[in-house]
């Protein structure tokens, strides 16, 4: 028997992949999208992948993600790609573009940060130190980012 | 021209030997010897979230010693940082009042965040365990006024971890060549992510919890208070309160040149036997607080000092 297809094709859409094995909640988490919206959401975790050996897969029918949205991803799914699907046919392709600061993305994993502050309305800012591996340092205090703790911070 | 000191970082070698020449030339109008009218209509706004006696008072002092003026937040239990006012809002009120401010707030990152927040220049009079630049200018005036150099054996003693001071001291320091010795408990150790700055801009670092047999070589000895006021519970400040301590009968090795000097306040770290010693520099360097902000002031308003640079 052949592969057999885990989720079927979607007409319009975005297909986020690449995502690291078993992160996809957290995605879905960051892009905002939860199970109070209307459009389908599908998802697969764990599938064999060639490049990473696992991989998770996020299709969300009727909305197309963003650059900006996509670059939020930075922080768990660094080598995230979207493809943009219309009518069947990947019509456009992007991938995570890491910049110099991430903005709004997540809070400081130093609890006495400023920006821990009551109601405080700055953004909250990120300075990308690296790349690869992703280190953060953030814009206000300067301290470097728990890369495991900020998972929880996500905004 | 200084836009906001918020770090170390803010300052060029050569901006800090400028400012350090120029607080030299201050000095008989920071004791009141004469008097220069060099920021006459200017205002600075003290805003001290946290409790300070130095900090507060030679900016209050450098200001009025060169003919400006200033105003203060004061206690906080009479400001409207009580009514739950946030930070933002109470420095975009000080950004339209003053031509200048000083900020020291308890979180850390409290001064960069009020720098963006306003277009007047913001200056960090500590915030949490972060920074503290402008004692820098001032430890470093104090360093210099001894040894006529920056590129000494100085060792710094106590609570490294949560200590502004030596925070910004140590980056200071070591770009003019220091050799530095970390003496503190490991749970007050120097943080991490500050070694590897100064390793990685080649800095020469000792670490140690061992303060006596660190003495000997030491040309500058920076003492610092365990804050209690930091720690999470007494528990653990208690593990480690009074671990430093240094009377006269400690300095009998010592070298003749050797300064001692604390940010203050001071609770038991030197004995008060060690104060008329020729070693003692922290009621010295605490003055120095004035002719320090005195130049700092000048040179974020542009104003040229008789004989400055």
């Amino acid at each position: 028997m052949g592969e057999m297809r885990r989720v079927t094709a979607i007409c319009n859409g975005s297909v986020i992949d690449h995502i690291p094995a078993g992160t996809a909640l957290k995605v879905l988490r960051m892009l905002r999208i939860s199970g109070h919206r209307a459009n389908p959401v599908s998802l697969v975790m764990n599938v064999p992948s060639g490049k990473f050996g696992a991989k998770d897969i996020i299709k969300v029918e009727d909305r197309e993600l963003t650059q900006e949205e996509l670059d939020r991803l930075s922080i768990i799914a660094p080598h995230a790609s979207v493809a943009i699907i219309r009518n069947y046919s990947v019509a456009e392709k992007r991938e995570v573009d890491i910049q110099k600061e991430l903005v709004n993305v997540a809070k400081c994993t130093y609890s006495n940060c400023i920006t821990h502050g009551n109601r405080e309305p700055q953004p909250h800012r990120m300075t990308i130190i690296s790349s690869d591996p992703l280190q953060l340092r953030c814009h206000y205090c300067g301290r470097p980012q728990d890369m495991d703790a900020i998972i929880d911070n996500l905004l | 021209m200084v836009a906001d000191l918020i770090t170390m970082d803010d300052l060029t070698n050569e901006q800090i030997n400028t400012l350090l020449n120029n607080a030299e030339k201050l000095l008989p109008a920071a004791k009141g010897d004469e008097y220069l009218p060099l920021l006459e209509g200017k205002l600075l706004g003290n805003m001290f979230f946290e409790p300070s006696t130095r900090t507060r008072m030679s900016f209050e002092t450098a200001m009025k010693r060169l003919g400006g003026n200033v105003v203060n937040l004061g206690a906080l239990a009479s400001s409207s940082v009580t009514k739950g006012e946030t930070l933002f809002d109470t420095m975009k009120m000080v950004d339209g009042y003053c031509d200048v401010a000083v900020l020291r707030h308890p979180r850390q990152g409290a001064a960069q965040y009020a720098a963006d927040a306003c277009a007047i220049p913001i200056l960090n009079g500590g915030d949490g365990a972060g920074h503290h630049p402008t004692q820098t200018l001032l430890d470093l005036f104090t360093i210099r006024q001894a040894h006529g150099r920056l590129d000494l054996n100085v060792v710094m003693v106590g609570d490294l971890r949560y200590g502004r001071t030596v925070h910004s001291l140590s980056h200071a320091l070591a770009r003019f060549g220091a050799n530095l010795t970390f003496i503190a408990p490991p749970t007050l150790s120097m943080p991490e992510e500050i070694i590897q700055d100064l390793e990685e801009g080649g800095a020469n670092i000792t670490v140690s919890e061992d303060l006596i047999s660190n003495l000997q070589t030491a040309d500058v000895i920076y003492m610092t208070r365990i804050q209690k006021e930091r720690f999470p519970d007494e528990d653990e400040y208690q593990k480690v309160a009074g671990i430093y301590k240094l009377a006269r009968n400690d300095l009998r090795d010592v070298k003749e040149s050797m300064i001692l000097m604390h940010p203050l306040p001071r609770v038991d770290e030197i004995h008060p036997n060690v104060d008329d010693t020729p070693h003692a520099a922290y009621f010295d360097q605490a003055f120095n607080g004035v002719v320090a902000r005195m130049a700092l002031l000048c040179h974020l308003f542009d104003v040229a000092i008789p004989g400055g640079e």
